[in-house]
């Protein structure tokens, strides 16, 4: 059953994924469609970092990740290293989660 | 030369969490009571970190088939990933079929925020296949380590991955019509995670090109000047198309 699982879920995922990169190629889409592929997947993408960010399952996670999460968005809007932005915001978190916030 | 470095360290520190998480992942499902095959084979044949950890929970709860259909759903987000990506994977039918497997929330954000279509293929591929074999690394380290691995929150990862994402999706953001297409589905996700199970809220976050219908007026406050991209009307023209499809997921 385990194995069943974890196949069904594999094999699953893999068509989710080849089926987007297939189909691009039998849909006929017009040049205001196409515009809005990157626009959907940046909304995805933006809706992925957001929940991420400020919720634990269905409820709003403590103030120690949102925190770290803003300085890094500061950072990367200040143009720094890709770098800087991810190890920013992981150390506040973790600072804050040291001195007692959840 | 100088982006060139950049990017291997940039791609290097996103590898160098995601064997951090894989390690949680692998330590967690271990003290789940999964025997150590299956994080290891989840890892290589699911290749979804999210969905992973949720099938985990959920087979460990003894409820394998809301496992496989929580994370289908999860997932299900990477159908407008691919028809976003198609052009950047390849047209040969090899590029396709593993290009499709290594498909990550990370790879596309670092292919979309790449404008070259050379250089975005590359990146999609140096992302897929770099994050393929550290989360497989981590996997097995979290599985053999078990418990020693600690608890990747102390370490603060679990704000990494948003700031990494906002980092990447920053630059397309300077669009207006893009960037208040994502802020709307950002508020939409976000509203709806209390109350659609894990998955829905990310899909419903599509519902934000809906704002591309509003007046354009709203979009383009300014007289219309030409510019590159296809201009306003059309995409108003366009979106009544969109609302219908997604409407039904969610």
């Amino acid at each position: 059953m385990l194995i069943a699982a974890i196949l069904a879920l594999g094999i699953g995922t893999y068509t989710i994924r080849l089926s987007g990169v297939l189909l691009r190629e039998r849909l006929e889409l017009s040049d205001n469609l196409q515009r809005l592929l990157p626009m959907a997947a940046a909304a995805l993408l933006a809706a992925l970092a957001a929940t991420a960010a400020l919720m634990a399952g269905s409820e709003f996670t403590g103030p120690a990740r949102p925190t770290g999460v803003l300085i890094g968005a500061l950072l990367a809007y200040r143009r720094a290293p890709f770098v800087a932005v991810v190890l920013a915001a992981a150390t506040t978190t973790a600072l804050l989660r040291l001195a007692g916030l959840p | 030369m100088s982006t060139v470095k950049r990017t291997l360290r940039d791609v290097g520190a996103l590898g160098a969490a995601m064997v951090a998480v894989g390690a949680s992942f692998g330590a967690i499902a271990i003290a789940y009571g999964l025997p150590a095959w299956a994080p290891t084979a989840m890892s290589t044949v699911v290749f979804a970190g999210g969905s992973q950890f949720l099938a985990a929970g959920l087979i460990a709860a003894g409820n394998p088939i809301a496992a496989v259909l929580a994370g289908l759903l999860l997932n299900a987000r990477h159908l407008p990933f691919g028809l976003a990506i198609a052009n950047t994977i390849g047209n040969s039918w090899r590029d396709r079929l593993i290009g499709s497997h290594i498909m990550t929330d990370e790879a596309v954000a670092f292919a979309l925020a790449e404008t070259d279509p050379a250089r975005r293929r590359r990146i999609y591929w140096l992302v897929g296949t770099t994050l393929f074999i550290t989360w497989n690394i981590g996997t097995v380290l979290g599985v053999l380590l078990g418990g020693a691995t600690g608890d990747p929150d102390a370490l603060g990862l679990d704000a990494a991955f948003p700031a990494a994402l906002i980092a990447l999706i920053l630059p397309s953001l300077r669009d207006r019509a893009t960037r208040l297409v994502a802020l709307a589905g950002a508020a939409i996700a976000v509203a709806l995670t209390p109350l659609l199970p894990a998955g829905l809220p990310v899909l419903c976050a599509l519902l934000g090109l809906l704002v591309l219908a509003a007046p354009s007026r709203f979009l383009h406050p300014k007289p219309p000047v030409p510019a590159p991209a296809a201009p306003a009307a059309p995409a108003v023209a366009a979106a009544p198309v969109s609302p219908d499809a997604e409407e039904t997921r969610c």
